[in-house]
């Protein structure tokens, strides 16, 4: 029996009447890479805010981590990392000030800061930026450096809104290896993506649709059900059934 | 508590790498403090002037040479008529002519009584009355020295004196004035500006989901305004008594106390504005025009608040920035204790526990 890192059940989300996520129910394995797809408006930003304890379920299960949504949100902050669309460093701190900014606000013992920010640097190769401004990096650079930042102090499980957005493909290439690395280590992965192509790579994928969610599973078994070639083919039939969308 | 010290240093490094924070924080007090000391002044010093002196008599002589001795005039003597007068105030540069009638010392020594004519240029009537009182206290001096008056049977002498600033410096009521302007823009502007950026660059987001509490994210971003306005005042101090010769009547410890009291007033303004607006440009703007202008006006240092109507006089009373205008008035210049300003001081407790709790209140309800 493979460990449930999160457990949804029938969550649901209301703004006065207008239900943004409908009953959602699924459940995301230890260390898989969870595609959560969906055009724009289908209410994937509000799953995951209520599964990252921003907001209160209207009403549903479900757990993060093992720790409740409504009651345990501070502890599930503490298990989880998060990365958003937007570059979320401080252009005018350093490399190395960013690393240890958010090391030390999620609690990193400073000595294990001290170690583990060095390696990172020479991981990623930026021996020669560790001294200069973030705001400085080309964009990928600095795509790679926030998901090294938010995976630092090794949570349970990392959220990535929309991560390459903007990026070019060679380091959107990059990218995933990082993210297949940190799958190996253990981390589970809960990423939404614009790009079909990258939902490719996922274990498993959801495709949501006026806040419900029309399709999940593998990308293999996907395809193989909706009889399309690409998942892109899959989103298509799906999404061009929504009654709402952001545009 | 160690997370907070990490949060902390980091809004340092913000502070210190912004030269435009920089420049605002300690830009503005010394622009203000010598604008105000030096180019604003309402004192008049050498101001042209032209006597026109008809009479040429041993009278006329000895007032203008008091008119000279004074330091507030730039004479110069013409014996012209009243239409070359009228000449040379157009031309500009004057600002006062003295004419003395041909018969003045003839008529002083005969009737008793003579007769002088000032004109100052009333296009700048606050100049132009302080001119004249100049002038004419220089010539009641001189009628008394001189005693013409002593036919009298007696005679009122009056003394006036500037209680709390013997030498009627201007300075003295600005600075208790820019003191309040200037911790208002630092504290509210910098720090509401602070906070959107966070939003605005997406890492108030990111900051959300960490375990980092939403409040102390507030309580972080408010340390280092609170630091570098407490810096801010003790320079506005320095300068005031270093460069301005302003001497600190009361107790300095309790100014500081005060000043602590009013820089969290401001502090929980600028919180409060971040909630409302996500644009570094929009809270920079409310801050700016929303907060600058009423304390400009409404705070009583440029203009006095018994003058206006009631209804701003009401509008004077929730500005905080009045009620600190007052204690430090009362604490610096009057040299009064506690006694003398605990209710200005309880008024601006109750604005400063009220904006905060708004402030803080605003921005958890946001989150979920």
């Amino acid at each position: 029996m493979e460990e449930k890192v999160i457990i949804c059940n029938n969550l649901s989300k209301k703004f006065g009447d207008f239900v943004a996520v409908d009953k959602i129910s699924f459940d995301v394995k230890k260390g898989e890479i969870f595609g959560f797809l969906g055009a724009n408006g289908a209410g994937k930003t509000t799953a995951m805010r209520m599964l990252c304890g921003l907001s209160y379920p209207t009403s549903g299960e479900a757990s993060v981590a093992g720790f409740n949504v409504y009651r345990q949100q501070q502890l599930i902050k503490r298990n989880i990392g998060y990365m958003s669309q937007k570059f979320s460093l401080y252009e005018d701190l350093t490399v190395l000030e960013n690393i240890r900014f958010y090391g030390g606000v999620y609690g990193v013992p400073s000595q294990i800061i001290k170690s583990r920010s060095n390696d990172l640097v020479e991981k990623l190769g930026l021996q020669q930026e560790a001294k200069k401004k973030t705001g400085a990096l080309p964009l990928g650079w600095k795509q790679k450096l926030a998901f090294s930042v938010a995976i630092f102090h090794q949570p349970k499980i990392v959220f990535l809104d929309e991560p390459t957005g903007g990026v070019d493909p060679v380091t959107r290439r990059q990218f995933w290896e990082m993210i297949y690395e940190a799958a190996a280590s253990g981390i589970t992965i809960f990423v939404t993506t614009h790009y079909m192509d990258e939902a490719e790579y996922c274990n498993r994928i959801t495709i949501m649709v006026d806040g419900r969610i029309e399709a999940l599973d593998t990308p293999q078994q996907l395809k193989a059900q909706f009889g399309a070639n690409s998942i892109d083919d899959v989103f298509y039939q799906l999404a061009r059934g929504a009654k709402r969308s952001e545009s | 508590m160690k997370q907070l010290m990490v949060f902390v240093r980091k809004e340092f490094y913000h502070v210190f790498r912004d030269t435009r924070t920089l420049l605002i924080m300690f830009g503005i007090p010394i622009a203000q403090i010598l604008l105000f000391g030096f180019a604003l002044t309402s004192d008049v010093k050498n101001a042209e002037i032209i006597v026109a002196d008809h009479a040429q008599d041993i009278n006329t002589k000895q007032i203008t040479d008091k008119i000279e001795a004074s330091g507030y005039f730039l004479v110069k003597k013409a014996n012209i008529s009243t239409r070359g007068i009228e000449t040379a105030f157009r031309k500009g540069g004057l600002k006062c002519a003295v004419i003395f009638p041909s018969r003045f010392g003839a008529d002083l020594l005969h009737n008793g009584k003579a007769q002088v004519q000032i004109i100052a240029d009333g296009s700048d009537p606050n100049t132009a009355k302080t001119l004249i009182n100049y002038l004419t206290a220089i010539l009641m001096d001189y009628q008394q020295q001189s005693g013409t008056a002593s036919a009298l049977p007696y005679s009122i002498v009056t003394e006036t004196r500037m209680l709390y600033n013997e030498n009627a410096n201007g300075s003295l009521n600005f600075v208790p004035g820019v003191l309040a302007l200037v911790l208002m823009i630092v504290c509210t502007a910098l720090t509401s500006v602070a906070v959107v950026r966070e939003k605005e660059s997406g890492t108030m987001e990111i900051l959300l989901v960490s375990p980092f509490k939403p409040v102390m994210v507030l309580i972080a971003k408010a340390i280092p305004f609170l630091a570098m306005s407490i810096a801010n005042f003790t320079l506005i101090l320095l300068l005031s008594v270093y460069v301005l010769n302003i001497s600190i009547q009361g107790s300095l410890l309790l100014l500081y106390i005060e000043s602590i009291l009013f820089i969290i007033t401001c502090l929980s303004l600028g919180l409060l504005i971040s909630n409302t607006t996500n644009s570094q440009q929009t809270a920079l703007l409310i801050s700016m025009m929303g907060m600058m202008m009423p304390t400009l006006i409404f705070t009583g240092f440029m203009f006095p608040l018994e003058n206006m109507p009631w209804i701003f006089q009401m509008v004077a009373n929730i500005i905080p920035a009045r009620w600190y205008f007052l204690i430090v008035k009362a604490i610096m210049l009057k040299g009064l204790g506690f006694a003398y300003v605990w209710k200005e001081t309880l008024v601006l407790a109750g604005m400063t526990v009220l904006l905060l709790t708004i402030a803080l209140k605003n921005f958890k309800t946001r989150l979920s």
